[in-house]
């Protein structure tokens, strides 16, 4: 009797549909994966449902309405690994930003019809919600990445991905230091490897996408940006981009906010 | 009579999340829902107190798959409030990426979200299995698009070499020549889907549009021209607001576009290539009519035939301009901030995209709005689906329903985008 294929499912909860795009993405390895597993729910891509219970559930996206809040409960108790991919699912993602926000600020919030909308007060991560597996990081995710963690969960091994900085991507690529060399605002130092170290070497500054990485010194970080004459309105702006709620970055900028 | 419902709970291969429901009352169609329950994400709100050089990359993020076309109209509406002049060789790389995301995007749509309807597959991944070479060519030729937005962007999705003023860092002549070799296979592997489409069983229905895109005084359009459409509006970006208007319905986290006198419109493949024909190279329009197509098109089904035609021209457009590549002296362009407003308005691989930002003295966004290509073609998707139905009640209810969310699809619907530009207001004392 052939043996039964992995159920994958693929949820989508507040995104821009980036991170399971990365799925697709993986040209060379599509139909690969897709003869791997069985795709069980991926509507993004196939109409077919299969019921679970599922092996891997992929989750992108944060919650952000009471009903998304009830729906991760059950897909949690449906799947046996529950992997987020991307910023938003372990962040909270850049629509986190209204958290910032005390709701009274907001003398009236006026839609054409805000009777017509529903949304909680905070964008949050899965993690604030459910039990979650694995966090794979990145604003988007790398999609290698993606291939190697769905190959370490068939395989019941641990993924292998790098815990360091960005900062010691650029060593391994042989990036010269944009914040040294050129004066650029980089928060390569204080962010998770995974992309490459990809903006150094396109001669820009790190922006954060893959968010904070353990243990960050973001306190000695922001005393260098001050040093170079960042205001602080430019420091809480450099720590509020699309992990803005991921705690040592939200620690960091709410220090400079008032 | 009999009622029925067509109900579709979450509508599959779109960007986002949707429903449909269809309600018939004997031989008349009663009610037609594009219900969009994709949660608002605020851009429009959040980008306020933002620095006029996040705007790039903080919109990218309201698309993962469209981002460039989010980061062109964001550049050009920054660089219009500051009155800044693009030169002519870092314009040919704008142009440039364009491509390379019109050629994944379509590839996309045409060979795994839509292809498979016409030949009834849950998925192209199932259709694989029958035509593997289709399949197989579908992805290596989203993959040449992507090596595009790759190479001249850093990376496929969110791309991080835009800037306000041009690029970061321009990548050396030899990689873009590389690059090339692949795409020559590209333009051949386009022309072979231009006459696979037209193989397609694809239904017959044709509606009058109002078809709405930019046009360029010579070239096929992707950053630049003026607005124009088949019903006489012809006017600048800048006076876009004067003639569309958005309105917000009960059934849906996006607001609806219309024009002014509150009809609906058309933006996306089948607008532009009615409206820029002229525009396309010989071998080009030669392909097309050797489709099936006319110097219009009306039948929105034939949606997937006008991307094909536009993937091929995407790869002939950035063949050329590889060719004719000249390395700007600087990457970019420095801008001089002053307060006022800007606007900008360039054809995603799904339409017009607008954005408007109003910039204060300390270079902070003060007020935005976005319009996606997605929320100018709802109404008209559902207007589509009001005609659809009526003529098609003698089928089968679950192959009813498809052809229903075919006709959804025909749009390459991105409910992504469209929910991301709802308005929060916020008062300060």
């Amino acid at each position: 009797m052939p043996q039964r294929k992995p159920k994958l499912a693929v949820w989508k909860f507040s995104s821009c549909d980036g991170c399971q795009l990365s799925l697709l993405d993986c040209e060379d390895e599509l139909l690969a994966v897709a003869d791997a597993v069985e795709i069980a729910n991926f509507p993004e891509a196939s109409r077919a449902v299969v019921k679970g219970p599922y092996d891997i559930s992929l989750v992108e996206g944060s919650i952000t309405t009471a009903h998304d809040a009830e729906r991760i409960h059950g897909i949690r108790r449906a799947s046996k690994f529950l992997v987020t991919i991307g910023a938003c699912a372990t962040a909270g993602g850049i629509q986190a930003l209204r958290n910032f926000k005390d709701v009274k600020d907001f003398i009236s919030v006026v839609y054409a019809r805000p009777d017509y909308i529903e949304t909680l007060k905070k964008s949050t991560p899965i993690t604030d919600h459910v039990f979650v597996d694995f966090e794979l990081r990145g604003c988007p995710i790398n999609k290698l990445q993606l291939v190697e963690v769905l190959s370490a969960y068939l395989n019941g091994r641990k993924p292998n991905t790098p815990p360091h900085s960005v900062c010691i991507e650029c060593k391994q690529r042989g990036t010269v230091c944009v914040m040294v060399a050129q004066g650029l605002t980089c928060l390569g130092t204080v962010t998770q490897a995974g992309c490459g170290a990809l903006c150094p070497a396109y001669a820009r500054g790190c922006f954060g996408c893959f968010g904070p990485k353990e243990t960050p010194n973001t306190p000695a970080l922001a005393a260098w940006f001050t040093q170079a004459g960042m205001s602080d309105r430019e420091l809480v702006r450099a720590f509020r981009g699309f992990n803005a709620y991921a705690e040592p970055f939200r620690r960091e900028s709410e220090m400079h906010e008032k | 009579m009999k009622n029925r419902t067509i109900k579709v709970d979450y509508l599959a291969r779109v960007e986002g999340e949707g429903g449909l429901q269809i309600k018939v009352k004997g031989n008349q169609v009663s009610e037609v829902k594009l219900r969009i329950f994709e949660p608002p994400r605020f851009f429009e709100a959040f980008l306020r107190g933002r620095h006029f050089s996040e705007a790039p990359d903080i919109t990218a993020r309201i698309c993962g798959i469209c981002p460039v076309a989010y980061q062109m109209s964001a550049c050009h509406a920054v660089e219009d409030a500051f009155g800044a002049k693009i030169p002519a060789p870092i314009r040919s790389l704008r142009r440039l990426l364009y491509c390379g995301e019109w050629i994944e995007s379509h590839a996309l749509h045409i060979y795994l979200l839509h292809a498979p309807d016409f030949l009834g597959y849950e998925d192209a991944i199932r259709m694989a299995k029958d035509h593997p070479d289709a399949v197989k060519r579908g992805l290596r030729l989203k993959k040449a698009g992507n090596a595009i937005v790759n190479l001249l962007g850093g990376r496929e999705i969110h791309p991080i070499n835009v800037r306000v003023g041009g690029f970061y860092k321009i990548p050396a002549k030899s990689e873009f020549v590389t690059m090339g070799e692949e795409l020559k296979w590209a333009r051949d592997a386009s022309l072979e889907t231009v006459r696979w489409v037209a193989t397609l069983p694809i239904p017959d229905f044709e509606r009058d549009y109002e078809f709405v895109s930019l046009r360029h005084p010579d070239e096929y359009p992707f950053n630049e021209g003026r607005i124009v459409s088949n019903r006489g509006t012809d006017i600048a970006v800048r006076e876009y607001e004067q003639h569309f208007a958005e309105e917000h319905v009960a059934h849906s986290n996006a607001l609806h576009s219309a024009t002014k006198d509150r009809n609906s419109y058309f933006v996306g493949p089948l607008a532009r290539y009615s409206l820029n024909f002229d525009r396309l190279p010989s071998h080009v329009q030669d392909a097309a009519r050797a489709a099936g197509l006319g110097a219009a098109c009306r039948n929105p089904f034939h949606g997937i035939i006008v991307r094909a035609v536009e993937t091929l021209y995407a790869c002939d457009e950035a063949l050329r301009l590889i060719d004719a590549f000249e390395m700007p002296d600087r990457p970019y362009v420095d801008v001089e901030p002053r307060v006022g407003s800007g606007f900008g308005c360039t054809e995603a691989p799904r339409g017009s995209l607008y954005h408007r930002y109003r910039i204060d003295e300390r270079g902070l966004i003060s007020d935005a709005k976005i319009v996606p290509p997605t929320s100018q073609n709802l109404r008209t998707i559902e207007h589509d689906l009001l005609d659809l139905v009526p003529k098609n009640l003698e089928m089968q209810k679950d192959r009813l329903q498809w052809r229903c969310e075919a006709a959804v699809r025909n749009y390459d619907p991105c409910i992504s985008c469209a929910t991301h530009f709802l308005r929060l207001e916020i008062e300060r004392d």
